[in-house]
């Protein structure tokens, strides 16, 4: 297990040395996507307004507060990434996205866009919102405002992290072969329980 | 009766909603970090110190644990000698909730389940989640409220099998059910196990379950004994903490029994997560609140 501090947005060379299992923090920009995003993104034909190439991108609904015209953080934290991946190959394809920041994971067609075009998805400790939230600096912009709370937000993260590098570039998902490792020992679990 | 000042209530289903969503019980606390003490696996161990980083934060600057509030669930319990009004606690724990809410303020999850209108108010129709109880020989209120947010939630289960089944399906069934729900529920949480009773009731005993204090045995020794076996069996799968791999899979199994029917033999699970977040007011008659978990 390797240890990582890197800065987005993230080149190709910075996401291929990243192994299923690494540790990974970050400063700079950070995006904001949600189902809702995607939505309006894919299904609705909206191309968004910022450059996402060598983004992260993470799966939240944050709180925030709007004073005048600043958005500040009141509590921003992760959700479930299943939902959204029916979206996330093309994030990546067609938009240059190099992670994704989420829990639980997502499947086989994101990760074989993260091997094709070499992106990475990070596992964020989740229930960890406080942490999440005192690592974003700034919220710098909100697009979409009609959105809110599933719009894109654009954030500036210092030392955001741990990451633990989930899916890899290389083909390896750490959720599956940790699935897979369980039930292999079920068997002998079931024997010792007299099931 | 008359006499007895309802806004105390009310302030306490406010203050315990919101303590819960900040300030993470002790017993939660040692679990956790006896939990990171037994854990091997190094990427697990940095999962264990971000939560405690996050316990950290949450305590200096009095902020919530995790975004997802929940829904609000309040458990009663009227001692004998308490002067009340069962409606008038129910309408108090409604505004409690809906005040916590717009008052600190967080997010409200409640929905409306067709038209998904949300009222911003953590309440709606059916909610808050109430319980009441009664206590004999007791002249206080005894109020524990646990929000209980959908990562977890939505990974509840339940099973009516048939007694020729046996207590084999139903260990069977808490261990296949936590391995299906892998990484969702935030773990290493509270596997909340219920056995016995009519469908509802046994979820109902698995929602008991995930209540008690983390660790907290059945006084009944046999079912404590199942509690350790799931355990270790829950463990010994290797899923880990946010299901990335490692030792500590769960922080406790809590089963609660009821009797059932002679021809049923019904089981469910209620996982709860990490942050498993709790808080009790208890009210004496002459208007005093005590706080705790
Ligand atoms: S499962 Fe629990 S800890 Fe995880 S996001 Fe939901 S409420 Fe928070």
């Amino acid at each position: 297990m390797a240890e990582y501090h890197l800065k987005s947005p993230f080149s190709e060379e910075d996401i291929r040395k990243l192994k299923a299992g690494d540790i990974v923090y970050f400063d700079g920009l950070l995006f904001g996507i949600r189902d809702l995003t995607q939505i309006y993104m894919f299904d609705q034909n909206h191309e968004p307004p910022v450059s996402l190439a060598g983004a992260a991108c993470i799966h939240t609904a944050p709180s925030l507060r709007k004073v005048g015209d600043k958005w500040e953080k009141i509590c921003v934290g992760t959700t479930t990434s299943t939902r959204m991946e029916r979206f996330t190959p093309e994030l990546i394809s067609r938009y240059g996205v190099r992670a994704i920041i989420g829990k639980g994971g997502l499947y086989q067609g994101s990760l074989d866009a993260m091997k094709k075009y070499g992106a990475v998805y990070l596992a964020i400790v989740g229930g960890s919102a406080a942490l999440e939230t005192q690592q974003i600096e700034e919220v710098e912009a909100v697009y979409w405002e009609h959105l809110h709370p599933e719009a894109l937000y654009q954030f500036r993260v210092k030392n955001f992290g741990p990451l633990t590098v989930a899916m890899d570039s290389h083909g390896r998902n750490l959720y599956e072969e940790v699935k897979a490792e369980a039930l292999k020992r079920l068997p002998e679990i079931y024997e010792k329980l007299g099931v | 009766m008359k006499d007895f000042d309802y806004r105390i209530v009310e302030e306490a289903a406010k203050q315990t909603y919101i303590r819960a969503l900040c300030d993470l019980p002790p017993d939660v606390r040692i679990a956790l970090k006896k939990a990171y003490d037994r854990e091997t696996k190094p990427t697990a161990r940095a999962v264990f110190e971000a939560i405690f980083r996050t316990i950290e934060i949450a305590d200096r600057d009095k902020t919530l644990i995790c975004q997802d509030t929940g829904l609000p669930i309040y458990k009663v319990k009227i001692g004998s000698m308490f002067p009340w009004n069962g409606a008038r606690i129910k309408k108090c724990l409604y505004e409690g909730a809906k005040r916590a809410t717009l008052e600190f303020p967080f997010r409200s999850s409640s929905t409306h389940p067709l038209t998904r209108v949300n009222p911003q108010t953590s309440v709606g129709v059916g909610l808050p989640v109430i319980y009441f109880d009664f206590e004999e020989d007791s002249d206080s209120l005894d109020i524990l409220m646990a929000p209980k947010g959908s990562g977890s939630e939505n990974m509840s289960k339940m099973q009516m099998f048939y007694p020729a089944h046996g207590v084999k399906a139903l260990k069977k069934f808490v261990l296949d059910t936590v391995i299906e729900t892998g990484a969702n529920p935030c773990p290493p949480g509270i596997i909340g196990v219920g056995i016995g009773g009519t469908a509802d009731l046994v979820m109902k005993l698995a929602k008991d379950a995930i209540m008690r204090p983390v660790g907290q045995r059945h006084p009944d020794p046999e079912i404590a004994r199942m509690e350790e076996e799931l355990e270790e069996a829950i463990n010994a799968t290797g899923r880990g903490p946010m299901g990335l791999g490692g030792d500590v899979s769960t922080l406790a199994v809590h089963i609660e029994m009821a009797y059932t029917h002679i021809t049923q033999n019904p089981v469910a699970v209620n996982t709860q997560c990490w942050p498993a977040r709790r808080a009790r007011a208890v009210i004496s008659p002459d208007g005093g609140v005590q706080y705790g978990y």
